[in-house]
This record gives structure tokens, sequence and C-alpha cells, in this order.
């Protein structure tokens, strides 16, 4: 039945939708960010599409890529209780127009996604971080943004101890098994060094060990 | 001696107020901890509230990509944390879409039994939080003795009292245990019983039906150009239900209402969530009828996925690789993205997942139902008073985990 | 006649009708029942917390630490439940400096202890980063009888006058038990409290009469 639907999109706008796809009952729509705000207009008042509600708004990181985010946008119609899912691609740093005029409910969703991957929507009423502070830097869901780098807002207390991972910071389950920034590992090794000077005391101060 | 100010209009004896802006949150104890909402206020009445949201956002979509499909059960039980079962069975749901399995019969009874009691603990607590806050002490202890039925239950068959991680990829940890029809109908009892007594504490009290009829109303239109779902959507009188529109699991074989409201104000989003309860009962009740004893639970024809039973572990080389390979480097999930989606505590609890074919996630993004309605907010309480955003934040039931993610 | 120890009080009444203690130990012992909480509740395990709180446990009314006061000025026991990410961090020690001295903190479950399993950008690792905090309780979410074990831990810490060292609720039987290394100069191997550590391990040798009225010394 949704088939339907990408039929009728490209029916409509013929070469502009670059890609369909369906997979395991999922129909999917690709289009250049150009054709944003037009092909989800059109989703939303074709009777026959009739997406009157709007899912969820998200971006995929693909940093191989040139064009590196998916932003993909799910519309469900109500009436019609049909789904599809509008896909494009975007290069770092490009923008795409808003949906919030069409629906009011991406507007934190939008924000959201400015913030974890930092893709600018244009025309959006308050573009503001919405999950993380404001003085945070960078992006987080980005896959080069290093899941455990953190940036605290109060510093911590000099008397609290450093905890001490079961393993050492380089042994154990790798973040992820593609390490996909070439990152600065200073501060990493630094950790080593730092939790082996540790240890080496713990050892000596402990007598169990020498047992 | 005769009243003075006999005609005075109200108007008149109002005091001139200044716009004023106050702070409300994060730690706030209506706000749940973690909301921070600043409030335009005209003397009593609100001009205006900036909902903020993100004090409890614990990277969950990050923490997916770390390890194995597997490993982001526990991550999804504290998503809504309130009904951890429905959030379980949703993730196990989506990979099962995108790797094509579908699991045996036994197991979806299983699962919809484990969501409904999860519905049921999540409605009992939303409601009596919103009891408690309007200073109606008994009935919040007295969900809290029922949810604690519940949960004993959970524990029996989960082995934990709300965090259970207990669905799996093809099927569940656990069979049920065999006494498990036995302790439903016993603790649907005692769940009935402590409705009633509610019923006959709450509906009646003056104080509780001022401070919620009339107070947050929205209409279905607005509720819709916000995405609402769940409760807080049929409380306008729109009967969008996933377990009716898309029926997953069993539910086609089970026969259920879907209670609406008419005003999509306070009191009706108490009372759908009050029906749902009752609904989730006689949906139980169903299941134990119709839940097959016997059967297998987990997926037998997917090695790639599923555990070997233990016994080959310990005794056959394949059983010991296998689980090795599942342990170690995680179920294989064919390459694509899917959106999959289960009727939540809160509404359409969706999961969008993509995966690059090796064993960890590329991407989990899940769609959290209360961040639409929290989104609303502002539109629900514009021109009502201070006091009503306690209320009327009660009913919106914000579940931190699942709103901040 | 009074029979005082270090820390302890032990209070008889004599012939006369009076009885005598150290002044601080009679502060500490009435701090220990009237403990004023204010619950700093974010995440999962506020539902645990309700529990605590429901008919079932009713965990801290029987303590006298039951009445919440929503005001930091107020309360004298901080229970921080759930997870502080980095954007809380700054609403919690400012809660934690509003409270009037004496003040102690409870890391109620795991993410509060030492952050848990979010290992990540977001989330603060341990409380402790940002307050001192007197007993840690584990768990994701710990059941209501830890909490329970953890509350009176804190009083005893309370009655002893003992706050240097944080007490630990540690399971029945503690896997690490005493091979527990804790680092850092100075530190103390040993995390229990005094002669009345309430951690099970340590039950046996305190002998349940230590808990009684002792007969007034000839
Ligand atoms: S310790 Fe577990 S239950 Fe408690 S807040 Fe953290 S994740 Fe939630």
């Amino acid at each position: 039945m949704s088939q339907l639907l990408l039929d009728k999109l490209k029916a409509r706008f013929g070469e502009r939708i670059l890609e369909t796809s369906s997979f395991r009952g999922d129909e999917v729509a690709v289009v250049a960010p150009t054709d944003w705000l037009d092909v989800a207009q059109f989703l939303r008042d074709d009777p026959a599409c009739d997406m009157s509600m709007f899912i969820d708004i998200t971006v995929v990181d693909y940093p191989e890529r040139e064009a590196r985010f998916d932003l993909v946008l799910m519309l469900y119609s109500l009436h019609k209780g049909h789904r599809v899912r509008l896909k494009t691609r975007l290069a770092d740093g490009a923008t795409v127009k808003t949906v919030t005029p069409l629906w009011a409910a991406a507007n934190w969703f939008e924000r959201e996604v400015y913030d974890m991957f930092g893709v600018k929507f244009e025309g959006h009423p308050d573009l503001r971080r919405i999950l993380m502070y404001e003085e945070f830097e960078g992006h987080p869901l980005r896959k080069d943004y290093a899941a455990d780098r953190t940036q605290p807002l109060v510093p911590y207390r000099p008397e609290a101890k450093d905890k001490l991972a079961p393993f050492r910071a380089d042994e154990g389950m790798p973040f992820g098994r593609r390490d996909w920034s070439p990152r600065d590992d200073a501060w990493k090794t630094d950790d080593i060094a730092h939790n082996e000077e540790h240890l080496a005391e713990a050892i000596a101060n402990d007598p169990a060990e020498t047992r | 001696m005769e009243p003075q100010d006999y005609d005075i209009a109200e108007d008149d004896l109002a005091l001139p107020a200044e716009p004023m802006r106050i702070n409300m949150g994060p730690s706030h104890p209506a706000m749940h901890g973690t909301i921070r909402m600043i409030v335009d206020v005209d003397g009593e009445s609100i001009k205006n509230v900036d909902v903020q949201i993100g004090f409890l956002h614990r990277g969950f979509e990050k923490m997916c990509e770390r390890g194995t499909w597997t490993q982001v059960f526990p991550y999804t039980d504290r998503l809504n944390y309130v009904s951890p079962m429905i959030c379980n069975v949703g993730f196990a749901m989506a990979v099962e879409k995108l790797a094509g399995i579908t699991v045996p019969e036994r197991c979806q009874w299983y699962r919809t039994v484990l969501s409904e009691l999860s519905r049921i603990t999540d409605h009992l607590t939303c409601n009596g939080a919103m009891a408690m806050e309007l200073g109606a002490f008994t009935p919040f202890l007295w969900m809290m003795k029922a949810r604690e039925h519940v949960w004993d239950l959970l524990e029996e068959e989960t082995g934990a009292r709300m965090t259970h991680s207990f669905a799996r990829i093809g099927g569940m940890a656990k069979p049920p245990t065999p006494n498990l029809k036995h302790r439903v109908e016993e603790v649907l009892l005692a769940v009935e019983d402590i409705l009633v007594e509610c019923e006959a504490l709450l509906f009646k009290n003056r104080i509780f039906l001022d401070r919620l009829q009339g107070v947050g109303a929205i209409s279905a239109a607005e509720a819709l150009q916000f995405s609402w779902t769940g409760p807080t959507l049929r409380s306008t009188g729109v009967a969008y239900d996933v377990r009716r529109a898309h029926p997953y699991l069993v539910y086609d074989q089970l026969e259920f209402d879907i209670p609406v409201g008419s005003d999509g104000d306070n009191f009706d989003r108490y009372m759908v969530r009050h029906e749902e309860i009752k609904q989730s009962i006689r949906i139980l009740r169903q299941c134990n009828k119709l839940m097959p004893d016997d059967g297998p639970i987990d997926v037998t024809d997917r090695p790639e996925v599923v555990l070997p039973p233990k016994n080959d572990v310990y005794t056959t080389i394949e059983g010991t690789i296998q689980h090795f390979k599942l342990i170690m480097e995680g179920a294989k999930i064919p390459k694509g993205e899917v959106y999959s989606f289960v009727e939540g505590g809160n509404g359409e609890f969706g999961f969008f997942i993509v995966s690059d074919g090796s064993g960890t996630p590329y991407r989990v993004r899940i769609r959290p139902p209360c961040v639409f309605t929290l989104q609303g907010f502002p539109r629900m309480i514009r021109g009502h008073m201070i006091a009503d955003i306690v209320p009327t934040f009660g009913s919106v039931n914000m579940i931190g985990g699942e709103c901040d993610r | 006649m009074g029979n005082v120890k270090s820390g302890q009080i032990v209070l008889e009444g004599s012939e006369q009708g009076f009885a005598t203690t150290r002044f601080d130990a009679l502060l500490n012992w009435a701090r220990k029942y009237s403990l004023f909480q204010y619950p700093f509740v974010t995440a999962c395990c506020g539902m645990e917390f309700m529990s605590l709180n429901g008919p079932r446990f009713d965990g801290l009314a029987r303590f006298g630490a039951e009445a919440p006061r929503f005001t930091p000025r107020q309360a004298d026991l901080l229970w921080v439940v759930g997870t502080i990410v980095q954007r809380q961090a700054p609403v919690l020690k400012r809660v934690y400096e509003q409270m009037c001295d004496p003040k102690y903190v409870i890391a109620f479950g795991t993410c509060a202890s030492c952050g848990g399993f979010y290992d990540n950008y977001t989330t603060v690792p341990g409380i402790d980063k940002i307050i001192p905090v007197d007993v840690y309780i584990p768990g994701c979410p710990p059941r209501p009888e830890a909490v329970i074990d953890g509350l009176m831990l804190l009083m005893d810490k309370i009655a002893s006058g003992r706050r240097e060292t944080p007490a630990i609720v540690k399971p029945h039987n503690d896997p690490v038990g005493d091979r527990l290394v804790t680092l850092g100069k100075g530190s103390p191997r040993e995390l229990e409290i005094g002669p009345q550590s309430r951690t099970r391990d340590d039950r046996p040798n305190t002998p349940a009469h230590a808990f009684l009225p002792k007969k007034a010394a000839t």
C-alpha cells in the first residue's frame, strides 16, 4: 500500500526523487537537500498521502562519506495508516530548511538534531541546544566525538579519588568496534601512566600482595 | 453590617502586577527532578513557559554504539523506567524486524503479558504521583502497594524488581515460571481491589476534581499538531492506539477497548490512564486463558542470533564456539535500517535502528513519546495559575530517562 | 549514671532520676533520629525511592527520617537518587552548599555512587566528584532493604561522630571482602566506621547485647 506512496512521489517529482527503497515494509525516499521542504509539504498536503503526523527526525552519521549526514524524517498518516521515511544527505556545515511550519512538533526535534549533530535548520524559530548545555563544545553524537570526553561545568573536587577500572584504560572492551577518530590520544596515554602509578602504589601498600 | 464592596467587579479589585519571570526546577519537588521551567507570569496567571529538558541526558544513543546488540537491553530498561518491559520488548521487536525473525507464539504471549503488567505499573505510578502532588497522599501509598504486588510478580518472572533486562533477540531470557497464570490472577485481584478503593477516595473529592477538571485542556487538533500519542492523545478523543492501529505480538487476538476522553484536560488524562489499567487487566485475563502452556520461547532455527542451550555450551564444541562468538562479537544483524514501534506507557515508543552488518549497532534512535507531550505543555498551561502547573505536569507523565535519554 | 564511651552513648536512669553523658554524644544521639531529608531525585532510582516510602518497606518513617524538606536550608540529609549529569552538577552543588551544617549525603544507586554504566561524555562519574558523600548504596537500583541498611549505617556514623571515611553498603556475602584495595595516599583500607558497623559481615563481631542497656557498673 505504501508502495503506492512512493509511486505517487515519483509521479509528482520525477527525477527529483533520487532513490526509493522498501525494506521490511519500511518505505524510504531520498531527495536532495534543496527539495526537502517541497517534498515534505507535498506529503502533508496531498490528500492521498495525508501525512498528518510527524513521527521523528534524526540523523545517521557516516563520517567517511563526503555528505556525511543522513537526515531522516519519519511521517505517519493517522487516517490512512501508512508511514514513510524521507531522507536527504548533507555535508558537514550544510543547512536545510526547517519543517517546523508544517508540523509544530518538529521544533524540539530539530533542536535536538542541531545539538547532537550540528546540522543547522534554516528558518527554525529557536535553534538552541536542547539536551546539552550552552557551554558544551562539539556535537556528541557525531561518530568522531570521543564518547568519554567530558566537559564538566563544575570542577571536580581535588580530594575525589579517580575511578580505577578493573582493567587498565587500554584494556577491556573498546568503545565501539571501530575507532572513528584519528584523535589526539595524549590524554589517554596520560591516563594509563597515571593509573599505573596508582596501581604500583597500591600494590606496594597492600600487605595482601606481599604475602 | 452590609459588605461595602458589594457590587465591585472582581477586575477592579485586582492589583496591578508587573510581569515577572520565575524559575521552577530543575530541582523542584513537582518537576520530578529533571525539568526546568522558566515561567513568565502576570500576577498569578501564566503568560508563557519555556520548558528546558536535558537534565537527565545520559547519552543512551552513544552508549548503544558501544557494545553488542544484546548489551543494549539494560539501557532500554532505563529509558522508560516506569514500564521497562515495554521498552525491552520494543527493542527486541525492532532488532527482530531488522533480522527478519518471528518469535514463537508462546513468546509472543509471554511478551504481551509482561508488557501489560508493565503498563499497569506505569499508569499506577503516574496516577499515584499525580494524586500525591495534589496532596492526596493515601491514594499514592495505596497505588504503591498495588505496584509492589505487580513488581513481586515481575521479580518472580524476571529476577529484578524494575530493571529487568529480560527480553533477548529472538526470545526471552527465561521461559515463564510454571505458576505464572496463577500468580497473575492473584495479583490482578489485588490490584482491582486497590483501584476500587482509590476510586472511592478520589472521585467524589471536591478538591481533586476542581484541581483537575477544566485545567490544562487541549483540543484534538492541537494535540495532533504536536504529534501526541498514547493516553494524552486519547484523552482528547482521538482513538489512536498502536495496539489497535498496527497490532503487534498477539494484540489482534485480544479483545479490549480503547478509552478516550472528550476535553483533553487533566481529569480526562487521569481517567484514561485509570481505565487503561482496567483494560490491561482484561487483556491479562484473556492471556491467562489463551496463552499456550508449553512450546519453545526462543526461536530455534536462528543459531546466529540466539544463544545455544547451556547444556550444549558445556558439552559440545559447536555450542561453545557459538556461545563465544555471540558473546564476544555479538549477533550479526543484517545490514539495513528499520523503524519499529510499540505502544509504550506514554504513547508510540519507536526504535529507529541502523545496522552495518557487524555485531554492534550503528545507530539506535528512540522516539520518545513524552517529549512530544511536553512540547505541548506551554500550550496547555497558558492562562492558568502557577499552582496548575503541578497537576498538569503530573498528568503529562514526564519520565526523565525517556525524555532526555 | 551513664556509661559513656567515645562516640557512643548509653543512657541509664539511676535512682536519682538523671543521666549523664557527654554533650556531643547526646547531640549526635538526638541528631540521628531526627533527620530531615531533601530528596534530590532525578532518575530510575526514584522509583525505588517511592517504594521505600511506600507501605511495604516504610523505610524512612521508621527511622525518623521521613519528613521531606523541599528547601535545602531546612534539610540535613541529602538523598542523591539517580544519575547526575554534567548539566545537573552545578545544581546539585548549589543545593548542597545551601544546606546548613551538619549535613549528610547519601548516594543512592550505582549512578550516584560512581556513574554506573553511563561512562560517557555527559555523566558525572559519581557525585563524590562534586560533593562529599557519607554513605554509598550500590545497586541499580538498590533494593529498599539495602537502602535501609545504608540509612542505618549513616545513623551509626552520626552517632559515632566519625565522618572521615565514607561507608558502603556491602552485599550479604562480599565476594571481594577484605581484599578490596582502596587507592590513593593515606586512605585507610577499612571502610567500616566503628564498633557498631552494620555491614553484615561485621555483625558476628558485634554481640547483640552491646546494643542493650547495661547493668550499672558496681
Ligand atoms: S543506578 Fe541504575 S536504576 Fe539507579 S539511576 Fe542509575 S541507571 Fe537508574
